[in-house]
């Protein structure tokens, strides 16, 4: 219960960290104000309007006004789209939120499966090949392997038609095979790292010692792999494949970009350079929330795995 | 030389190969590219590779070969300093908060994960609001965002440490909290943060690569990797394929070769405690 | 477990390829007589149609919106709401009878009422700097079911501003700015962030109804996701593509329709900083740039040369002999650097919005090309709103590659902004003469002698080397071979209302 509330305390105060750094950034990088006016504004329109939205009040006052509204369950209104913000990102976030669990499915079938494959195989030549695969794979920056997968399945073999978006209420089947191909592009960075993971623990498990001792009692090696091993080898990997899960939310911004989703990422980014800081703070709050609470899970998944852990922060 | 050349640490071997061979060809570049990458040919545009250009030309007829070879100098240059910064701050801070400890332990690691959890390309348009526009601004921008990950490898091996007998008993011989940092516990922990900072890294290459590709990397005064890669996939569709292929070769060799380095790094550490 | 699951990922592939495939329904759409247009900028502003700011808002939303005239193809302006429009012998009083029967998108009938309301709240808080000024001293008024507009002095082009004061239903003017009505041939149905805009033909328009029954707008911010999208069929209509960019598309499934963007697109020069000040300096900077093989290195060669701030669609204006004043060559550049006391040259930076593809292209090969000269260029990318506060309202800058679009068409658009006194002259260009023939120009009323002015004008732009410019940039139309009917404006603006299948 004490971690519990210390967790909780950690959250408020990065959350309250994160929001002001957001409002104190706006002051330096500036309001939405020319934005809203265009080129043709003149300088006494520019100063009118900036009284008019009280972007001339001490940033400490319109921060505490912002947060108590925010608290209030009010986000604001965003300033170049006229629209109550709560409106604009929520349904933005169940886009991004179904992209990501998507793409964190896949990674925990897909990754779990090549693994135990690789780990299980009795030829070396395949073993090692499955290595050389994997490593260069690791080595393609996500956004690129995005592009591929456009080329090659959208382009290509026609499997799916590139920027032919349809929202879950035109057609829910259309949707999650809209994102399929986003999905698999967040995923295959994080597969090829926990199959890679599991493979160099397993290995590293078979020589230790307790091993050595169940082959002397006469286990052989696929015995040793299934019961003992990989056990002990798979505990880092959920535990890595949890804290990806928060990692994929930040994959999700250049993923949406490539394949126009419209995500809660290519929200953040346009209102960043439209300076409509109501919704990026919105969006910052929501990304800081996921990140803090996927990773509470993660921590409070390690003991359900393995009891030798104990929770005692 | 000979020890690694013997040695059955394939990553190290590999890593070292390709690694190196990067480093000679940027020293090359430094001093001579094919062309001169600046060059445009209004009568060479997108060129598929042949004799006078091996990997083609781009959408300005400039050669893509001289470019590669520059890009892949700045970009290392720009991973090496982002690391750099990150590594120094990330130490400092780490240390700092790993040996004090309590509140003000708290505090840093809270800061850390408000920069964390800060959109990367705010952070880059602040940067650039205050320290004006310039080639390589990006430095700063990922070079900040690399401290909290550096601070939180520092700071576990700190509380660590902190409770080992050498430090205890440098305690009670009345050395400095200072001393204790620097000269007692930090090459203690060299070992911990060689195979991090090649992982670091080569996260650089990728994160450089990903920024220029959401417009806010380096300038197209310089070449680099990231940017080249992002104005190629325009022309991957149709036009010229070869020209993001051999960016993304360079990257994946570039990235491949160091993450190598890193793990043979880590297996000949582990083989040492053995 | 391995095979098992392989199996499992390969059906759903397949299963996923089914139903994500269902996406090319080019016939489907053809059936339901509906388009999906591709933009590349959502419609990121208000859509109240005096505060929209963005031109990709405004290209759209007049298929929306109309004002008592409107731009014909042509370039001429046109009857729209108002039957016709009868001007004084003085040219200071119009009077405009309103057409009858026409419907706002709502229901709502017209009436003097909506117009009155709509010309009012323009001038109260629209954010185009030129409106203001037309309508300081202006009274609008009713009889029976005439407009009466008094000027307080002639204005010619005054036709081209009623043509911006789109009508909406009285006391809407805050509903708009999110749901927009009104009289156009098309309305506003849906809008969706980030995804998509649509519209559905208006029954009740007054003039000839749209031909197709339901247009989605459908956004692609990012270049290569809109290529790749038009690849596979997923788009009937896409404006402003490059010739770049259309280089791997299909002609068996597009026609490919080319035109010009509209907008000047120039290295605009700080006149007012050191050493852009001096005119030899300018010239030399024109000397060095080879427009031609901007052309070709960016865009395979199309575009319109201008030499001067008027484009070619403005045939009126247009005078041929600017265009290649300054025929690139480094020499003559360097001989006049000497002159003015630069033998060695001197360093200067050229910013570029980083956003604008066009611009930023443009932008690298002039570096490379004052290089050439002598001229230490450095290229600046900024970011949008950066380029917006600080180059162009202040005024920071050396150098900047940009386009500026003319928001009606009269040349009074595109010159005036480089009177001293206006707050549009971003470059500080200053010349007492270049002045006088503008203010001369807009009360002249003899269209010749009025031509004439305009065209004097713009040669001293050219002269003078204000700005070193460039194009007017190529854009390709790539529309679906079974469409057509699209139609290119002297402005930015796509309309639907024409095209069918």
């Amino acid at each position: 219960m004490k971690f519990a509330a210390k967790k909780l305390t950690n959250l408020i105060i990065t959350v309250i960290l994160v929001s002001f750094l957001t409002f104190c950034a706006f002051q330096v990088i500036g309001d939405p104000v020319a934005r809203m006016l265009g080129a043709e504004a003149t300088p006494e329109k520019v100063a009118q309007l900036r009284e008019e939205l009280g972007f001339n009040r001490p940033v400490m006052t319109r921060y505490l006004e912002w947060a108590g509204n925010f608290l209030r369950g009010d986000m604001g209104i965003s300033y170049s789209y006229k629209l109550p913000v709560s409106d604009m990102v929520i349904p933005k976030l169940g886009v991004t939120v179904a992209l990501t669990l998507m793409a964190f499915v896949m990674t925990c079938v897909l990754s779990i499966t090549i693994g135990l494959y690789q780990v299980r195989l009795k030829s070396p030549a395949v073993d090692r090949a499955m290595t050389v695969v994997n490593q260069i794979v690791m080595s393609i920056p996500p956004f690129f392997i995005g592009i591929l997968l456009t080329c090659l399945f959208g382009l290509v073999f026609h499997l799916f038609t590139p920027g032919y978006y349809v929202s879950f209420r035109e057609s829910p089947a259309g949707f999650f095979g809209y994102l399929f191909f986003p999905a698999l592009s967040i995923a295959i960075p994080k597969i090829s790292q926990s199959v890679k993971m599991l493979r160099s623990r397993t290995g590293e498990e078979l020589e230790k010692d307790y091993i050595r001792t169940a082959f002397s009692r006469g286990m052989n090696t696929g015995a040793a792999v299934n019961y003992h091993a990989l056990h002990n080898a798979i505990i880092p990997v959920i535990s890595f494949l949890a804290v990806s899960l928060a990692e994929m939310l930040a994959s999700c911004i250049i993923i949406e970009q490539i394949f126009s989703i419209p995500g809660i990422g290519r929200l953040m980014l346009s209102s960043i350079s439209s300076r409509d800081f109501t919704v990026v703070l919105a969006i910052v709050v929501i990304l800081v929330l996921w990140v803090i609470i996927v990773n509470f899970i993660a921590d409070m998944i390690y003991p359900l795995i393995d009891p030798r852990i104990k929770v005692n922060r | 030389m000979k020890k690694i050349l013997k040695s059955d640490n394939w990553y190290l071997k590999c890593g070292i190969f390709i690694t190196g061979f990067i480093l000679i060809v940027i020293l090359i570049g430094q001093f001579w590219t094919p062309y001169d990458s600046g060059y445009m040919d209004g009568a060479a545009r997108l060129e598929g590779p042949s004799f006078a250009h091996i990997f083609g030309t781009d959408n300005f007829g400039r050669d893509i070969l001289s470019r590669v070879i520059e890009g892949t100098g700045t970009t290392f240059l720009v991973s090496f300093c982002i690391n750099l910064i990150g590594l120094l701050a990330g130490t400092m801070i780490g240390a700092a908060a790993g040996y004090r400890g309590g509140l003000f332990d708290d505090l840093l690691m809270r800061i850390c994960d408000a920069i964390t959890a800060f959109p990367n390309v705010m952070l880059a348009l602040v940067i650039i609001a205050v320290f004006g526009s310039g080639d390589l601004n990006i430095i700063w921008v990922l070079g900040i965002l690399f401290i909290p990950s550096y601070a939180r490898i520092v700071r576990s091996q700190f509380v660590q440490q902190k409770s080992c007998n050498y430090v205890q008993m440098a305690k009670l011989m009345g050395a400095s909290p200072l001393r204790i940092i620097f000269v007692h516990i930090l090459p203690n922990i060299y070992s911990t943060l060689l195979p991090a900072a090649t992982i670091g890294f080569n996260n650089a290459v990728l994160a450089e690569a990903s920024m220029s590709f959401l417009g806010v990397g380096v300038s197209a005064n310089k070449p680099s990797l990231g940017r080249m890669l992002n104005e190629a996939q325009s022309f991957l569709v149709g036009g010229a394929p070869w020209y993001a292929a051999f960016v993304g070769l360079a990257i994946v060799l570039l990235v491949m070769g160091l993450s190598l380095l890193g793990e043979g790094l880590q297996k000949e550490q582990l083989r040492g405690k053995k | 477990m391995f095979k098992k699951t392989v199996a499992l990922f390969l059906a759903v592939l397949l299963t996923v390829s089914l139903c994500a495939c269902g996406g090319d329904r080019k016939g489907d759409r053809k059936t339901n007589n509906e388009i999906v247009v591709g933009i590349s900028q959502d419609l990121g502003d208000s859509l109240n149609p005096y505060q929209m700011t963005a031109a990709g808002t405004k290209e759209i939303m007049t298929n929306v919106y109309e004002g008592l005239y409107k731009v014909a193809p042509s370039g001429d302006f046109i009857p729209a709401v108002a039957e016709d429009c009868i001007i004084s012998e003085d040219g200071k009083v119009y009077t405009f009878p309103l057409r009858s029967g026409v419907k706002f998108h709502n229901g709502k009938e017209l009436t003097v009422q909506d117009v009155l309301y709509s010309f009012k709240t323009c001038s109260d808080i629209t954010v185009d700097s030129s409106l203001p000024k037309i309508f300081e001293g202006l009274t609008v008024e009713s009889e029976g079911n005439n407009i009466v507009m008094k000027l307080s002095a002639a204005n010619n082009d005054f036709l081209a501003y009623v043509s911006l004061v789109y009508i909406i239903p009285e006391g809407y003017s805050d509903q708009a700015a999110t749901q927009p009505v009104g009289t156009g041939p098309y309305k506003f149905v849906s809008r969706s962030v980030q995804e998509n805009i649509v519209f559905e033909k208006f029954g009740d328009y007054w003039g000839n109804k749209a031909s197709v029954d339901k247009v989605t707008c459908k956004i692609y911010e990012d270049a290569s996701a809109l290529v790749a999208a038009i690849n596979a069929g997923a788009i009937d209509v896409t404006a402003h593509l490059t010739p770049d960019q259309i280089a791997g598309l299909d002609e068996k499934k597009y026609d490919f329709l080319e035109d010009t963007m509209n907008l000047v697109q120039a290295l605009y020069l700080n006149n007012a900083r050191k050493p852009f000040d001096d005119v030899r300096v300018r010239q030399a900077i024109c000397y060095a740039i080879d427009v031609d093989e901007i052309l070709d290195l960016t865009a395979n060669g199309h575009g319109s040369k201008l030499g001067t701030s008027i484009y070619p669609k403005f045939t009126k204006y247009f005078d041929e002999d600017l265009v290649d004043m300054y025929p690139h060559s480094v020499e003559k550049a360097k001989e006049l650097l000497a002159e003015a006391g630069y033998p060695n040259g001197f360093s200067m930076s050229v910013t570029v919005p980083s956003n604008y593809t066009p611009h930023v292209n443009a932008g690298q090969v002039i570096v490379q090309q004052l290089k050439a000269a002598g001229i230490d260029a450095e290229l600046k990318e900024v970011e949008w709103n950066s380029w917006l506060t600080d180059v162009y309202q202040g005024r920071d800058f050396d150098s900047t590659v940009c386009g500026f679009d003319a928001s009606t068409i009269t040349a009074n658009a595109l010159l005036s902004r480089w009177v001293s006194t206006s707050g549009k002259n971003m470059i500080g260009f200053s010349d007492p003469k270049y002045d006088e023939l503008i203010s001369k120009a807009t009360a002249e009323t003899d269209d010749a002698v009025r031509t004439q002015l305009y065209k004097d004008a713009a040669r001293i732009l050219a002269e003078d080397a204000a700005n070193a410019y460039i194009q007017d940039i190529a854009e390709i139309v790539a529309i679906n071979k079974d469409l057509s009917g699209y139609v290119f404006y002297p402005l930015y603006r796509i309309d639907f209302s024409t095209i069918h299948y």
